[in-house]
């Protein structure tokens, strides 16, 4: 086996570690929160019995041990449990499993973080590789200059902007996505453009400096010096001696921001109305909905784990010497 | 471009400057770094060019392919390297020159390759890029390139990384890609400075040969006149950017005009008597050690050290001099074996050390700047083992640092000031005073000259020869460098591969019959001589 395989395997161990330790974070922050739903729920008024009850139908009057191995029982067997709302107490039992509650907003987020994520990422490489290619320029600075504008903004004010420009003097683009189900990927694309363009703005700047940053750092080593002296053009001292060295720091860059992507974005679905995880999630904490919210702050940690994964696997098979050997 | 139409007589003048003034920027100003240098060079010749650190002969290296460092400018003078005005010429005219008709191999080969590609893609990636030869064609030239330098499987030897081939290999291949495409030129730039005597060897002859077969010319920069004796037809000495003196190569060792010239080589014309003693300070016993419980790298290691007599432990890099240090000063602590001091055993590991222990062994490293804290005086620098082992404090303190400072031959000015306002002499100056400071009985000092000039190795080892008169003090004193054991030994510990291969006074290890690794270690001294490397070679068949 490639001692490669091995470090891979190992990292991915590692990675269901953490998550185990997140989950006990997570449940006992949950623990920590004030009120509960019951109360949330039924209100001052309610009797000690019908509150109770309640407890008792949602497995609230358990100790607090027993609840999270429960939960992390289920969790590995596939099931994410059932949502505090709409239970038999309050009536009718019109309560829906939490993976069909999740299911189709993750779908959502994805599309719209995978939309932002094509345009973004090869924007920011192209943009760092070309800045540190021409650094001290006015392109150098003019590129520096628009990007830190843009991250400087609150992504609202970018938004209402884009919303202003392009929805609203320019109608090109629609400043609601409401997307469902049922939404054609063409029609899904055209109404995602205004979010994901908003978020694309966001994160370019931090991708794009730390690309150019990277390789204006290798640009002292000895090894550029001698590709200049060996007569190898500008460009490709950039592309082929100094990229090649520099993929390890921009991956963790890129993969921070792809994760930012799928768990920061509540912001911006508020602004277009966007049916995305990060609403269910704040939907969910306000009305104490627990088993949603965990399961969303569960998917969120493994997002940041997976994707800082192959960001570590790219700085290793990018790294010659840990790809060969002696 | 076919490879043999620029090709002109052996005898033509190739490269021709004149009056070439370059400038640095340090300081927040433009200093002149090159004052003026005339330098000519015909085809098939190659020129030594020799000076000590910032003589500003890489520098001139490098203007000699037109190409000025950053923080450097060429401010005056002219560059002719074959009709070309290189002073003149744009990026792209030079681009065109550079990696095809004039080539350049660095100090450090480990720096200069890219850690990313293949070594036989950086081998022809000059050739390919400059549209001289087809890829199979420049591919299979190098592997033959590779063959006459000696390199190990030649064949095959291209597919592997840079840092998958040893130092010496590296410097070879670095030298097969400059000859990829033929050159009409090579700068060598200090090519063997990084590698120990015995590899040195093998990569000069295979250097020489390859430029002699190719009728290529060279400047050969360097600061060991031994070095460019064996390589160089003719020599110039540089200092301070200004031409000192130039004369063919045989003229220069055996009648040089200039004093500043026969200083080069200060450091071997400094021979102490030798003391010999039976008072054994320091001893090590049957030491075996390994870092991190893998791979042992010291083996059954004896070492017996006299009171006020210096030991030189002398090796190649990888034989165990620092690891053996480590030991004796607690930093690893020895599988088996132990460490005697004035006949009682010292503690394996340095956290179980008394003070009084650690008081008696002190240590200067090699690299001085990085010894010191940046951001401390000098004064803060001496005065903190003056507090930790005296307790020293107030005026008094004040007053030792002071005599300390006399004591290396610092003055008072020197008090306040921060390593970064020090020369690599004078840094290495406080660190002796740093080791003195504690007073010790033992001061182990690893290749505490090998970063410095000669005529500053001469006198901090004339500064630690007087120390050690005045103050009996002990010294291990571990080195690659043969030159300094002649100056500053008293017993000479040879190590190969992590063990001892003899141990003895001065007079008797460095005289025949020695044992296989020592004649081999002795006999790749670089000697003042043009015919050294020739009758080594021969001699060695």
């Amino acid at each position: 086996m490639h001692p490669i395989l091995g470090t891979i395997l190992q990292r991915l161990l590692l990675g269901l570690i953490t998550l185990f330790f997140v989950s006990l974070i997570i449940f006992s922050a949950i623990e920590f929160l004030p009120g509960d739903f019951t109360q949330a729920v039924l209100g001052q008024a309610a009797t000690e019995e019908t509150v109770a009850a309640f407890r008792r139908e949602l497995g609230l009057d358990q100790p607090a041990y027993l609840r999270y191995f429960n939960w992390v029982g289920s969790v590995m067997t596939g099931d994410l449990g059932t949502s505090f709302s709409g239970r038999a107490s309050s009536g009718v039992d019109r309560s829906r499993a939490v993976v069909d509650l999740i299911a189709p907003r993750l779908w959502n987020t994805l599309f719209l973080a995978g939309m932002a994520g094509i345009v973004a990422v090869p924007l920011a490489l192209f943009l760092g590789v070309t800045a540190a290619l021409y650094r001290n320029t006015m392109y150098d600075r003019t590129v520096n200059a628009a990007t830190l504008t843009t991250i400087s903004f609150p992504e609202f004010f970018v938004a209402y902007l884009l919303i202003l420009f392009f929805a609203s003097l320019w109608p090109v683009f629609p400043s609601l996505a409401n997307v469902n189900a049922d939404t054609p990927f063409m029609e899904r694309v055209y109404k995602c453009a205004l979010p994901a363009l908003t978020l694309t703005l966001v994160i370019v700047a931090h991708m794009m400096r730390m690309t150019r940053a990277a390789i204006i750092n290798l640009l002292a080593s000895p090894y550029i010096e001698m590709a200049k002296l060996k007569g190898v053009s500008r460009t490709r001292v950039i592309l082929r001696h100094a990229l090649p060295n520099a993929w390890a720091p921009i991956a963790t860059v890129i993969a921070f921001n792809l994760a930012y992507l799928v768990v920061g974005v509540v912001v911006v679905e508020v602004v277009f109305v966007y049916p995305g995880i990060g609403q269910l999630m704040v939907d969910a904490v306000t009305t104490r909905d627990i088993p949603v919210v965990q399961a969303c702050a569960l998917i969120f940690a493994a997002t940041y784990i997976i994707l800082n994964l192959i960001a570590d696997i790219i700085g290793i098979v990018t790294n010659p010497r840990l790809l060969h050997p002696r | 471009m076919t490879t043999d139409t620029h090709k002109g007589k052996k005898g033509d003048v190739l490269l021709e400057m004149k009056n070439i003034t370059i400038d640095g920027f340090s300081d927040e100003k433009w200093h002149p770094i090159i004052k003026g240098v005339d330098l000519t060079l015909k085809r098939g010749e190659v020129m030594g060019l020799i000076g000590e650190s910032g003589a500003g002969k890489s520098t001139l290296g490098l203007a000699a392919m037109g190409f000025a460092r950053p923080g450097c400018k060429i401010t005056g003078g002219s560059i002719d390297f074959d009709g070309h005005d290189l002073i003149n010429a744009t990026e792209d005219e030079l681009r065109a020159l550079w990696g095809t008709r004039i080539a350049y191999v660095a100090q450090s080969a480990a720096a200069s390759f890219n850690p990313a590609h293949r070594l036989l893609d950086q081998t022809v990636e000059s050739t390919l890029d400059g549209g001289l030869q087809t890829a199979n064609a420049a591919q299979s030239d190098a592997r033959e390139l590779y063959a006459s330098l000696q390199l190990p499987d030649p064949d095959n030897i291209g597919d592997r990384y840079p840092h998958q081939v040893s130092g010496g290999q590296l410097q070879r291949m670095m030298t097969a890609m400059a000859m990829s495409s033929r050159p009409d030129l090579i700068i060598f730039d200090e090519p063997t400075t990084a590698l120990d005597v015995t590899t040195q060897v093998e990569v000069l002859v295979a250097m020489r040969d390859i430029v002699e077969r190719f009728n290529t010319a060279a400047i050969y920069i360097t600061h060991d006149l031994a070095v460019v004796a064996q390589m160089a037809d003719f020599i110039k000495v540089l200092r301070y950017g200004e031409e000192v003196e130039e004369a063919e190569t045989r003229q220069m060792l055996s009648a040089p005009t200039e004093d500043y010239t026969k200083s080069l080589w200060s450091v071997r014309a400094l021979e102490k008597p030798e003391n010999i003693s039976n008072d054994t300070v320091l001893e090590i016993k049957n030491v075996d050690a390994a870092y991190a419980g893998t791979v042992k790298v010291l083996h059954d290691v004896n070492i017996k050290i006299a009171r006020g007599t210096t030991v030189a432990v002398v090796g190649e890099s990888g034989s165990g001099k620092s690891t053996t240090a480590r030991v004796i000063t607690g930093l690893l602590p020895p599988l088996t074996g132990e460490t005697l001091f004035n006949g009682e055993p010292l503690p394996p590991a340095l956290k179980d050390r008394s003070k009084d222990q650690l008081q008696r062994i002190q240590m200067i490293y090699q690299m001085a700047d990085t010894a010191m804290n940046p951001r401390q005086t000098v004064a803060e620098i001496i005065g903190r083992p003056l507090e930790f082992y005296h307790g020293l404090r107030g005026r008094k303190k004040q007053d030792r640092i002071l005599e300390l400072l006399e004591m290396i031959e610092l003055d008072q000015t020197f008090y306040d000031r921060l390593p970064s306002e020090l020369s690599g002499g004078q840094k290495q100056r406080v660190c002796i005073a740093r080791a003195l400071a504690a007073e010790p009985e033992v001061i182990i000092c690893d290749e505490v000259t090998s970063a410095l000039d000669q005529i500053v190795q001469e006198g901090i080892l004339r500064l630690l020869l007087r120390l050690q008169k005045e103050y009996n003090i002990t010294y291990l004193f571990i080195t690659h460098d043969i030159a300094v054991v002649q100056a500053i030994s008293d017993e000479i510990v040879v190590m190969y591969q992590g063990g001892v291969v003899e141990q003895g006074p001065k007079s008797v290890v460095m005289s025949p019959p020695h044992p296989d690794y020592t004649q081999l270690l002795l006999s790749s001294v670089p000697e003042m001589d043009p015919d050294w490397l020739s009758n080594l070679v021969d001699g060695r068949g």
